[in-house]
């Protein structure tokens, strides 16, 4: 690969990360400032999961995720005002303001949901990989979920379907050590994620989530496979979130501050940048650059749905069928 | 002269037609492939259409419906084969939480063309597993069609329907209507949903009837008739949605209403049709509402049980004899 374009590639990484960051900083001011009604959990410290994931995405490919959701949101191409708009609980919201936080819709860039309930968007990819075999297309579908899914019916028949019919899906689990305050390790006596997918009969990858070129490689790797035909793949991701579980909840009790300081000296944002700056990749220009882009993107962005209405009340029973 | 067929060949001519002209229509289910379903619902598709499109699955409730749930938001229409419908309970999370409220929180961006069918009611000494209707629960769930034809026509119109649209559709094929036969005709008709069936005129008082329980109280009519007693017959067909306006009508006429239902009264189809019918056409009434309901119980094995806990011709009779008493 040229020198150039790595360089274009990582910096477009970097700013993919970027932009979830600061979208979900916003989204944790405005929460603390009261404009959020409902739940809002952050993915603030896994941003190179999502990016490193979807930047081998097209449209036509299905993602299925989680409560955590704006990173997969975001980065599968829903503007951050759409995502910012939704949890205002605006019209102008990818769901219409039918959703907020956990039901963030934009099946147009192909976001088929976040979700309140761990565990079905396993289900789901696994049905998207079903409908793209049978129709002959070579999309994926993606579920991105966390380690408290593991341990659910729904990843244990869902990763079997996926494998038996060779199906076009890549399972991504976000470790981040913690559902809500359950360790993964009191939940799980087998930690070894990436054994469990050879049990399931499809090839498992071991990462560091926080190693967002790391992800991108493997995702690309298994991403091909499967729209080859050659089948699902699961990819562990370890990585850690930074703030609590959701917004406005307590974050002690169940890990040490030092553990996270210790996760925060390994930011997916700070070291990419590190990286490319010790190699000669990038410039601080570059990165500052970026930055202001960004600010400028996610500020507006608040502005719009801060200034954007709210629904009509005579449509709150629209849609709930087809016609 | 018309032909006659089954209800379960009826039905599935519906299937096979539909699925030769739409590519992807697909049916998953444990046992639908080769072996042609347990209830022959799908039998001699799989030597057309093969593994892909007659999917045999693990028992895994949950899983495909989860999975199917996935593939009708990205471009395929799954049909989900239950074989007995009481194995339906394991899925209820993915069918409540996601099926049911896609299209919604997508605001009606995402369609939801699933069909999930099969076999309810009791009978047979089928057992406690083997003899769920739960469709009371579907109705009160928003984002559900509940369509429960009782003889073959009304079978492979409805399943068309239901093949055709893109909202989940719940097809209930009570196990004792199987078997029987009936006219279908050879050209394509569908029969739209909402629309309840009179299946007798007559001006005395009105039964609505669900399911299996139709042939029942047409058998109970013809008793009547020779009394001179003349009642007037409903099969809604569909219970989501209600044809309210043709029982509400029937009411006008007759003042007197009996809801006969093989599964359970509290909180049942009845209470639902009854309430309505208080809001709407109270003035219409000359007696209150009745109901006539299988037991509040789970459904014995041995025969002598199980006849004692579903509505028969006796206590059918009965009751129209009750409610005109009033
Ligand atoms: C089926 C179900 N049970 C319980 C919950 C409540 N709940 C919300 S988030 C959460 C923890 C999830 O942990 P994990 O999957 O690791 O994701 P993380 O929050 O760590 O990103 C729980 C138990 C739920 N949403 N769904
Ligand atoms: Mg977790």
């Amino acid at each position: 690969m040229s020198e150039e374009i790595a360089k274009e590639q990582a910096l477009t990484l970097w700013r993919q990360m970027l932009m979830i960051r600061r979208t979900e900083e916003q989204l944790a001011k405005s929460y603390a400032g009261g404009m959020i009604p409902g739940a809002c959990h952050t993915y603030v410290g896994e941003e190179a999961v999502a990016t490193g994931v979807c930047a081998h995405l097209r449209h036509e490919d299905a993602v299925f995720s989680t409560h955590r959701g704006h990173g997969h949101a975001l980065a599968k191409g829903v503007p951050p005002r759409e995502v910012i708009a939704e949890l205002f609980g605006r019209v102008t919201g990818c769901s219409r303001g039918r959703g907020g936080s956990m039901h963030l819709f934009s099946p147009e860039v192909g976001m088929m949901g976040t979700s309140g309930i761990v565990g079905p968007c396993i289900l789901q990819a696994t049905g998207a990989g079903y409908s793209f075999k049978l129709l002959g297309k070579d999309n994926v579908g993606v579920a991105f979920f966390g380690d408290g899914a593991m341990n659910n019916g729904a990843f244990h028949e869902g990763l079997n379907l996926a494998a038996i019919w060779d199906l076009p899906v890549i399972f991504v689990c976000e470790d981040n050590m913690y559902a809500t305050e359950v360790p993964f390790a009191y939940a799980t006596k087998n930690q070894d994620v990436a054994a469990r997918a050879r049990t399931y009969g499809m090839p498992g990858y071991s990462l560091d989530g926080n190693d967002v070129l790391a992800v991108s490689q493997a995702a690309s790797e298994a991403i091909q496979r499967a729209r080859s035909g050659g089948g699902p793949s699961l990819l562990h991701c370890k990585t850690y979130r930074t703030r609590p579980h959701a917004e406005g909840m307590r974050d002690a009790g169940y890990r040490t501050p030092q553990e996270v300081e210790s996760w925060k000296q390994r930011d997916p944002i700070v070291t990419l940048k590190a990286k490319l700056l010790a190699q000669n990749l990038a410039e601080e220009g570059d990165f500052e650059e970026i930055e202001s882009d960004i600010k400028a993107m996610v500020d507006e962005a608040a502005e719009f749905a801060k200034n954007s209405p709210y629904p009509d009340p005579a449509t709150a029973t629209e849609h709930i069928f087809s016609v | 002269m018309m032909r006659e067929i089954t209800y379960t060949t009826a039905a599935r001519e519906a299937l096979a037609e539909e699925m030769a002209r739409d590519p992807s229509i697909f049916v998953v289910g444990e046992g639908i492939g080769v072996r042609g379903g347990n209830f022959n619902t799908t039998q001699g598709l799989y030597e057309l259409y093969g593994p892909m499109r007659l999917r045999d699955t693990p028992i895994v409730e949950r899983g495909f419906v989860g999975m199917c749930t996935g593939a009708a938001m990205t471009g395929s229409r799954p049909v989900v084969d239950f074989m007995f419908f009481d194995f339906i309970l394991d899925s209820f999370g993915e069918l409540f939480n996601q099926t049911s409220k896609m299209q919604y929180m997508s605001s009606g961006r995402l369609k939801m063309p699933i069909v999930l069918r099969g076999c309810i009611g009791i009978g047979g000494s089928s057992a406690t597993h083997h003899s769920g209707s739960y469709y009371p629960i579907f109705v009160h769930i928003p984002g559900f069609r509940v369509v429960m034809p009782t003889n073959p026509y009304d079978a492979k119109g409805l399943f068309k329907t239901a093949l055709r649209g893109d909202d989940p559709v719940l097809f209930l094929e009570h196990k004792s209507l199987l078997n029987v036969k009936g006219h279908v005709p050879e050209e394509d008709y569908s029969i739209p949903f909402g629309q309840a069936a009179i299946v007798r005129e007559g001006t005395q008082a009105t039964v609505v009837a669900l399911g299996s329980m139709v042939r029942l109280v047409e058998k109970a009519s013809e008793t009547l008739a020779n009394e001179g007693i003349s009642i007037e017959i409903i099969d809604p067909r569909t219970l989501a949605p209600l044809d309210i306006d043709t029982i509400l009508q029937s009411v006008h006429k007759t003042g007197r209403l009996l809801i006969v239902d093989e599964t359970f009264a509290p909180c049942g189809v009845g209470s639902e049709i009854s309430s309505q019918v208080m809001e709407k056409g109270f003035d219409d009434l000359d007696a209150p509402v009745m109901r006539l309901n299988g037991l509040h119980t789970p459904t014995p094995y041995s025969p002598a049980l199980e006849a004692a806990v579903v509505p028969n011709a006796q206590t059918i009779l009965q009751s129209i004899r009750d409610l005109l008493a009033e």
